[in-house]
């Protein structure tokens, strides 16, 4: 396939590709739900309607309509229209994996530490702050957390080693 | 009529308590900053702090949350006008004349109309909703299942046939949502579903998860995706320059009421704040004889869309308070908040929770009087907020996200589950599924399901049981006319394109 530039110059994937990619995942979607309910029963049981019998009809519904946005987003032209820039994509995937590590982070290292390993990252990496600003920054906002959080509201949030260091 | 002033008075009582009224200004202040902030919207910033409420009595809770709430609408306007960008969508009309006026340097008059402005609709929409919620919740107080059941098809209906999203999207994003919501134990027959096996979805898809994942994260990936960069107006507001707006201001009360019409309607319904802006303002434009200079700076091109959006975004509570169906996403989230607080939500809560109820639509009053002059007076100090690099927010506003979602369950699966919601939002915004109706279907699952099957159970299976009455027929019937109405008013559009392609 040949995508046109738009007026940036940059290029990308599709818009229309994007819209069928997505509209059979959510058919994907609606699919799932229709084999779970299966599972447990979509008929009458001696309660009346079994479990399965609600989201039976909601995943034929998603998949029914999915079905249509398919065969909308096929009949668009391919005008060139994108998705978004690959450099834009690229922005938006290095801001989703250093989250996933992060949250994936979170029961190993605590909150606290993570947090911090996050913001000094992002700052530097997309702020080009220099390291002074970046470990101030990341170290004055998850203590304001950790005051808000375990001294104050009493709700406590998953630590690891250095707070155990700590004697938290 | 009677006995309700008296509660309501009852409730102004509830709401002077000192406690509560340092929880409403830190609750305005917050909301602010939440509104002014992008990726951390009303409903967004709500369930982040719905957590941190659990311990307190829900009166006072619902006092702090709803003025997140207010605080919320009010900071919408501070980023339009000064900045040029909507921190909510319903703030993108504001836009059109209110950054062009601070360009001229009349940025002090254009956030003065737009907070007054903002003020008089929410006024108008807490006197509907003191009036007539009592009435509605006394009438649905007869309401079988069937009927319950109704009512959520007719707000449902209507995002299909209202919102401007396709309309097969939004059955997908829905229906999508509700199965979503279904996951896990069903309450009626006790048995696990959906779960392929996974302990961890025993418990099902939480909302606030979803709404944090889908409004917060998604939003930090729009906004990173564009490289957005703040370039604002200065602005100090001294009390000359609001002396003087303010007296130029009755003499647009047309115009105001006509806005707060539009939003008042607009909210009830589940269309919501952002198209009654947007409508409000195409009137306006149409009927005022200033009609040609909107666009320009006009000063009537604030007040309409901030009007109605506020009025559309207050009385979207009527239906939350009255019904227990809830008319945007921020209302769905202050209902959560009321199942987590132990409240039964709907026509019963009047008869049951009288210190709740007129505590918060006491709350209303207050908490719109203390955020205009919270907003009037320290807006300079919001704008400052807004020239905080976003390589700083944007990894701060991603912690919090990430701690609102730990909360709620104390599950970090939940954690890892909001950010697969963030790219799924980030993917449905890209494409134009709708995300309100989504997360108000999974809010509501279990309790459209419970009345769904509840009403087939005593009428054996037929569908029948929901055009068994006159009542219950009126209201489906509703519902599926506003279920069509975009493939009516699409259809007629063609057809009329095609002639002048002809």
């Amino acid at each position: 396939m040949s995508h046109s530039a738009n007026e940036t110059g940059g290029t990308g994937p599709s818009h229309r590709k994007g819209e069928i990619w997505f509209a059979l995942f959510m058919g994907l979607m609606g699919a799932i739900a229709i084999y779970g309910a299966l599972k447990v029963g979509i008929g009458w049981g001696a309660e009346g309607p079994k479990a399965g019998f609600f989201p039976f009809y909601l995943g034929l519904f998603v998949v029914l309509g999915s079905v249509v946005n398919l065969i909308n987003a096929m009949r668009e032209p391919e005008d060139g229209k994108l998705l978004a820039e690959w450099s834009q994509l690229g922005q938006v995937v290095s801001v989703v994996i250093p989250t996933t590590v992060y949250v994936l982070a979170i029961p190993y290292l605590g909150v606290y530490v993570s947090s911090a390993l996050l913001i000094a990252g992002f700052m530097k990496y997309f702020g080009k702050y220099s390291w002074l600003k970046a470990i101030i920054v990341a170290v004055a906002v998850p203590l304001m957390l950790f005051v808000t959080f375990e001294q104050w509201f009493l709700v406590p949030l998953p630590k690891g080693p250095v707070e155990n260091w700590f004697g938290y | 009529m009677i006995e309700d002033i008296g509660n309501l008075f009852h409730g102004f009582a509830v709401v002077v308590q000192p406690y509560n009224l340092v929880l409403m200004v830190i609750g305005i202040v917050l909301g602010v900053i939440v509104g002014v902030l992008p990726g951390l919207g009303g409903a967004n910033g709500i369930a982040i702090l719905l957590p941190l409420t659990f311990s307190m009595s829900p009166t006072s809770a619902i006092i702090m949350l709803s003025c997140i709430y207010w605080g919320a609408l009010f900071g919408g306007a501070i980023t339009s006008i000064l900045f040029n960008i909507p921190g909510e969508p319903w703030s993108v009309a504001t836009t059109f004349d209110g950054h062009p006026m601070a360009q001229q340097g009349r940025a002090g008059e254009a956030l003065t109309a737009a907070f007054t402005s903002s003020f008089v609709g929410a006024l108008f929409a807490v006197i509907v909703i003191t009036l007539v919620a009592p009435m509605v919740a006394n009438f649905a107080l007869r309401f079988g299942p069937a009927e319950i059941f109704a009512v959520y098809f007719l707000a449902f209906a209507s995002f299909v046939g209202l919102s401007k999203e396709p309309p097969f999207k939004t059955i997908v994003a829905m229906m999508l949502g509700f199965a979503l919501g279904a996951v896990g134990l069903d309450q009626m027959t006790g048995q696990l579903r959906l779960t392929f096996g996974f302990t961890e979805m025993l418990n099902g898809f939480d909302f606030l998860i979803a709404v944090i994942g889908l409004f917060g994260i998604g939003e930090i990936l729009l906004t990173m995706e564009e490289g957005l960069s703040f370039k604002g107006k200065a602005a100090h507001i001294d009390p000359k320059v609001v002396w003087q707006t303010w007296k130029t201001l009755p003499k647009y009360w047309m115009l105001s009421l006509r806005s707060c019409l539009i939003g008042c309607w607009m909210g009830i319904s589940p269309a919501g704040a952002t198209p009654a802006s947007f409508m409000s303002y195409g009137i306006a434009k149409r009927i005022s004889k200033r009609g040609k200079n909107f666009g320009n700076g006009e000063i009537e091109g604030v007040i309409a869309p901030e009007t109605a959006a506020h009025a559309a975004g207050t009385s979207a509570l009527l239906p939350m308070i009255a019904l227990g169906v809830p008319g945007s996403p921020t209302a769905a989230v202050l209902l959560g908040g009321l199942l987590i607080w132990g409240l039964q939500p709907g026509p019963l809560l009047f008869v049951e929770q009288k210190d709740f109820v007129w505590g918060l639509i006491a709350s209303m009053y207050m908490g719109n009087i203390v955020g205009l002059l919270i907003v009037l007076t320290c807006v300079p100090v919001f704008a400052a907020i807004l020239r905080i690099p976003f390589s700083v927010i944007a990894p701060v506003i991603l912690v919090l996200c990430a701690i609102g979602a730990y909360t709620v369950h104390n599950s970090t699966f939940d954690v890892l589950m909001m950010v697969v919601f963030g790219i799924l939002g980030y993917f449905m915004k890209k494409f134009n599924y709708p995300m309100a109706p989504m997360v108000l279907a999974i809010v509501l699952g279990d309790k459209a399901e419970e009345a769904f099957r509840q009403s087939l159970l005593s009428s054996g299976g037929s569908l029948s049981v929901f055009f068994s009455n006159a009542l219950v027929s009126t209201i489906m019937v509703l519902g599926i006319i506003s279920a069509f109405w975009s493939v009516i008013s699409n259809t007629w559009a063609k057809i009329r394109g095609k002639e002048v392609a002809a």
